[in-house]
């Protein structure tokens, strides 16, 4: 196994096959589960995990939300979105496409 | 605790039938005495109900869950109603279709278990010759493009072991090692004097586990389960009674956790008999331990009693007779003095081991 790479603006990233989005009726939010455990998404993360299909590049994921999220700058949106990649791959919910 | 519990995770045990003898199983002692008494249909139902109630989370375990003849339908079943589902097995008996099988009708997860790093060391502690069958089975996991979580229980005679055993889950690529210590109960209680570790070995270990994790971040999830034996508080067991587990087993009792039918004085409801929502709202049993008006002192008024919840019931049972009592896990138990004795006899060990019974005739 080798070192996973950063997640960058060109990265398109994917769910991790152990991962899976589902909708909760109780919470009104997304879950993205995993073995044992589950996360409750934010709406906002909701949005960027659905778009980590491996089609997508970070920097398209950032033009598709900073428009739903207007006036919201560009730069704010970015930062976001990196950060939030970046925790979701140290949890190896999310990866490159290629790796 | 004002919050309506919620179930997140259903833990169907759905047989203790299982060809491995582990020496520290932790199904109930008499389980030769509890049948297989849920039908397909039944499992179903109680699946539905279980989402109904909130539960996103579905281990399909045993016992060797691979022995029920209608997995593939509780699969299929299980991911119709979008539960996370994961099977839990010891990869006996398994083949290679059979598992393409399960997965293309939706399994999300195979956990398997593993417990040694040789042949002879898992064998000794499973009564089975299974070693270089599991590592075939973890393969086929991968190779069919399934995540894969390694389990090994963990104790005096593989502590030491910790740093093959990351080398090997990381050589199956798992996605998720579990090196859990030891429950002290049922099988392991009868055992302990053969399995608990020094407190030396334990730390080294956990060193080794924790330099692991940092190394294998986001490729590997690589988690240490400590044994409370050598904590200075209990775990949260099943994050507290009712709160967050629903066990149903093999002849279709529901609990809050997996050994509870061995505390005395609580009347666990089947689920042939009563639909589970009302089981896990109502019951008595479920409220036994709910919440905190149960509490003793010293956890009555202690501040982690919303961390750890009191602790293990069963634990507190079965080494004080008490269920109501502060786990002796816990440094501020009255009845500390008992864990405290164990560790002290972990430093001369006797060498006997007692294996679970088989299954079939030759039971009682």
């Amino acid at each position: 196994m080798s070192e996973p790479r950063a997640i960058t603006a060109e990265s398109r990233p994917i769910v991790a096959a152990k991962a899976r989005l589902r909708w909760d009726a109780r919470s009104s939010r997304h879950l993205l589960l995993y073995p044992e455990r589950g996360l409750i998404l934010n709406p906002t993360a909701a949005d960027v995990v659905q778009l980590c299909t491996g089609e997508h590049t970070v920097e398209s994921i950032v033009d598709t939300l900073a428009a739903k999220y207007a006036p919201q700058p560009r730069d704010t949106v970015e930062r976001e979105v990196l950060t939030f990649l970046a925790q979701m791959a140290d949890r190896g919910l999310i990866r490159h496409r290629d790796d | 605790m004002t919050e309506e519990p919620r179930p997140y995770t259903l833990v169907a045990e759905l047989t203790y039938r299982c060809p491995l003898r582990c020496v520290y199983c932790s199904n109930p002692l008499d389980f030769t005495r509890h049948a297989d008494a849920l039908r397909t249909d039944d499992w179903l139902r109680v699946f539905r109900e279980a989402e109904a109630l909130g539960v996103v989370q579905l281990n399909l375990t045993g016992g060797e869950p691979l022995l029920r003849d209608d997995l593939e339908r509780l699969v299929e079943g299980a991911r119709g109603l979008d539960l996370y589902t994961n099977l839990i097995t010891s990869g006996i008996p398994l083949t290679r279709e059979r598992l393409e099988r399960l997965k293309s009708l939706g399994l999300d997860n195979v956990q398997v278990s593993i417990q040694d790093v040789t042949a002879a060391g898992s064998e000794r502690i499973a009564g089975h010759r299974s070693f270089e069958r599991k590592l075939e089975v973890a393969r086929w996991v991968k190779a069919l493009g399934l995540p894969l979580t390694v389990n090994v229980v963990l104790h005096r005679e593989n502590l030491d072991h910790v740093a093959k055993i990351i080398e090997l889950a990381e050589s199956l690529a798992a996605d998720r090692l579990e090196l859990a210590n030891t429950q002290y109960l049922g099988w392991a209680l009868s055992n302990r004097r053969m399995l608990l570790p020094t407190r030396e070995q334990l730390d080294a270990a956990r060193e080794v586990a924790r330099q692991a994790r940092r190394r294998l971040r986001g490729r590997m999830e690589v988690l240490f389960v400590t044994p409370d034996y050598y904590a200075d508080f209990p775990k949260a067991c099943m994050d507290g009674w009712g709160r967050r587990f629903l066990v149903v087993s093999p002849e279709g009792l529901v609990l809050p956790c997996h050994a509870a039918h061995t505390l005395p004085g609580l009347t666990f409801d089947n689920v042939r008999d009563r639909p589970l929502g009302d089981i896990w709202r109502e019951s008595p049993a479920f409220g036994a331990f709910r919440g905190e008006a149960w509490m003793p002192e010293p956890c009555r008024s202690c501040e982690r009693r919303t961390v750890d919840f009191g602790g293990c019931r069963c634990q507190a049972y079965h080494l004080t007779g008490d269920a109501a009592a502060t786990d002796p896990a816990c440094s501020l138990a009255p009845a500390h003095g008992l864990i405290e004795a164990a560790r002290a006899e972990a430093l001369t060990p006797e060498a006997g081991v007692i294996y679970r019974a088989a299954h079939a005739a030759d039971s009682a």
